[in-house]
């Protein structure tokens, strides 16, 4: 496999879409989490939740974004 | 991203027919998809704002209407059951108030002709019975009138075989004295 | 390096993950230019045909007890019009039809894609930044009409302490610029990820003794992208009505 440091970079920007996943588990957990504790609240809060893991999500996205400027647009 | 031009279609595709870079950021087929998705857009909306959205709506609002009109009817067919209900009870009580009432009417009548009936009967059980009464007493007082001209005859016979002269009137008033002396 | 991108086809494994989103004239075999009648082209208008059938021919009997196509239809209706009413609030509502053509086509197009052999255009960048930046444009030009100037107190958090308030207007100034870009390559990124991972899967199917686990593992994979093709239209819909919301009431 051939490659360059812009290959290694973009490797390196990909560990961003772990991060990530953390940060959208951890909204899902404690809505969960609530939810078990509420169950009669939780249904008005799914719009809430999905707002949040999309928020979360774009940071990923923004490591995912810059992964791929890196191995295709520098 | 610029490569040389291999005769295939675009610059974003390699001569063995496989995407160079991405297919994503080939700049060459952008604006095609832009006017392609500008158009369909615009479809999508003129079709649903126009036809689909205001279709929908109205059954929507019927469906509505429909369910707060059978709703409506519902509760008028509870109401007019409840009443019929209640109408139907009524009879059944009113009959039933009659009923007793005729039966009771009834029973008066039945009594009354029955107490009617047993006071006649009482009334000829009297009359027989002092009917009887009197017979029995005409009986009894000629029984007590034959005995006594039996004693009479018989206190005068033997007095005429002991050999006296028996006087009738001492005879008859000496049966008397011991007739009504054997009846105290 | 981009002409080493399809240099690694060496052995019996060969991925092209990215093949499946090149972009080609159906009729002919010239360039691809503004107007010519691509994949692209095909699977757009088939979406729009899927739309029509769906919302228009299934609604068309007008039935007070609906059919099985009517009451998809209506669900749908009622899905988004209740998420526009609950999140950008009841006078948001003669916004509906934008926001349910948005939905719609994202989720014909997302669907459609999981098609064999199909197309995706939603996977493509340029689709999704049009839908993005155009929902960033006309929610910034609505805010701006509605609620003139004072639009810009929705960057000024009157609540923190006043020191803070410029860092926090900064902050919220690259956050509301970056809204386009999160909200365009969110959509085609996931896309673009399932089904290169889909393909991914299906290269390991050439060799045998792996073959029946990539078999399972593509069956798994599509089962989440059909979850994720929904998803990725509600998240976008959502994400629509809550830049609409601080459009039409910026003060929070």
């Amino acid at each position: 496999m051939e490659g360059d440091l812009a290959h290694i970079g973009a490797g390196l920007a990909a560990i961003g879409s772990g991060a990530a996943a953390i940060g959208v588990g951890n909204v899902a957990g404690n809505y969960l989490a609530g939810a078990l504790r509420n169950p009669s609240a939780a249904a008005s809060q799914t719009a809430t939740l999905f707002i949040g893991i999309a928020f979360a999500e774009a940071l990923g996205i923004f490591a995912f974004l810059v992964s791929l400027l890196l191995m295709f647009a520098v | 991203m610029a490569t040389e031009t291999t005769g295939t279609a675009s610059a974003c595709v390699g001569p063995d027919g496989s995407a160079i870079g991405m297919p994503q950021l080939c700049a060459d087929w952008m604006p095609n998809q832009i006017f392609w998705l500008l158009i369909a857009l615009i479809a999508i909306y003129f079709v649903l704002s126009r036809i689909a959205l205001p279709r929908i709506a109205t059954v929507l609002a019927e469906r509505q209407g429909t369910i707060t009109n059978d709703l409506a009817a519902a509760e008028d067919l509870k109401q007019k059951a409840v009443e019929a209900e209640e109408a139907y009870n009524k009879a059944l009580a009113d009959a039933r108030a009659e009923a007793h009432e005729i039966i009771a009417k009834n029973k008066a009548e039945m009594q009354a002709e029955l107490d009617k009936a047993i006071a006649k009967a009482d009334a000829e059980i009297a009359a027989k019975a002092a009917e009887s009464e009197k017979a029995i007493a005409e009986i009894r007082a000629s029984a007590v009138q034959s005995v006594e001209a039996v004693a009479k005859d018989t206190a005068g016979s033997i007095v005429a075989a002991v050999g006296g002269q028996a006087d009738d009137a001492a005879v008859a008033a000496a049966v008397d004295a011991q007739i009504k002396g054997g009846m105290t | 390096m981009a002409t080493e991108a399809n240099g690694h086809s060496e052995g019996g494994l060969v991925f092209h993950p990215m093949d499946q989103f090149i972009v080609k004239p159906l009729f002919g075999d010239g360039a691809v230019g503004m107007f010519t009648f691509t994949n692209v082209a095909l699977w757009l208008l088939l979406a729009v045909a899927c739309v029509i059938a769906l919302m228009v021919l299934g609604t068309s009997k007008r039935a007070t007890v609906p059919t099985r196509v009517q009451s998809i239809a209506e669900l749908a209706y009622g899905f988004v019009y209740k998420m526009v009413e609950d999140v950008t609030g009841k006078d948001a509502v003669k916004y509906f039809p934008y926001i349910f053509t948005l939905f719609m086509f994202i989720a014909f197009s997302n669907f459609l894609a999981l098609i064999p052999t199909s197309f995706s255009p939603t996977s493509h960048i340029a689709v999704t930044a049009i839908l993005g930046f155009g929902v960033f444009i006309a929610v910034t030009a609505l805010g701006f009409i509605k609620n003139g100037a004072s639009f810009l107190g929705l960057f000024w958090v009157s609540s923190a302490p006043l020191a803070l308030r410029p860092i926090l207007a900064v902050i919220e100034l690259i956050s509301y610029f970056v809204r386009p870009v999160s909200h365009s390559i969110r959509l085609a990124g996931n896309i673009m990820a399932g089904h290169a991972v889909l393909k991914v899967f299906a290269g390991f199917a050439a060799i045998t003794a792996v073959a029946p686990l990539s078999i399972l593992g593509i069956t798994a994979i599509y089962a989440l992208e059909v979850l994720v093709a929904f998803i990725q239209a509600y998240v976008f819909t959502i994400l629509t009505c809550v830049y609409l919301k601080d459009a039409l009431h910026p003060s929070h």
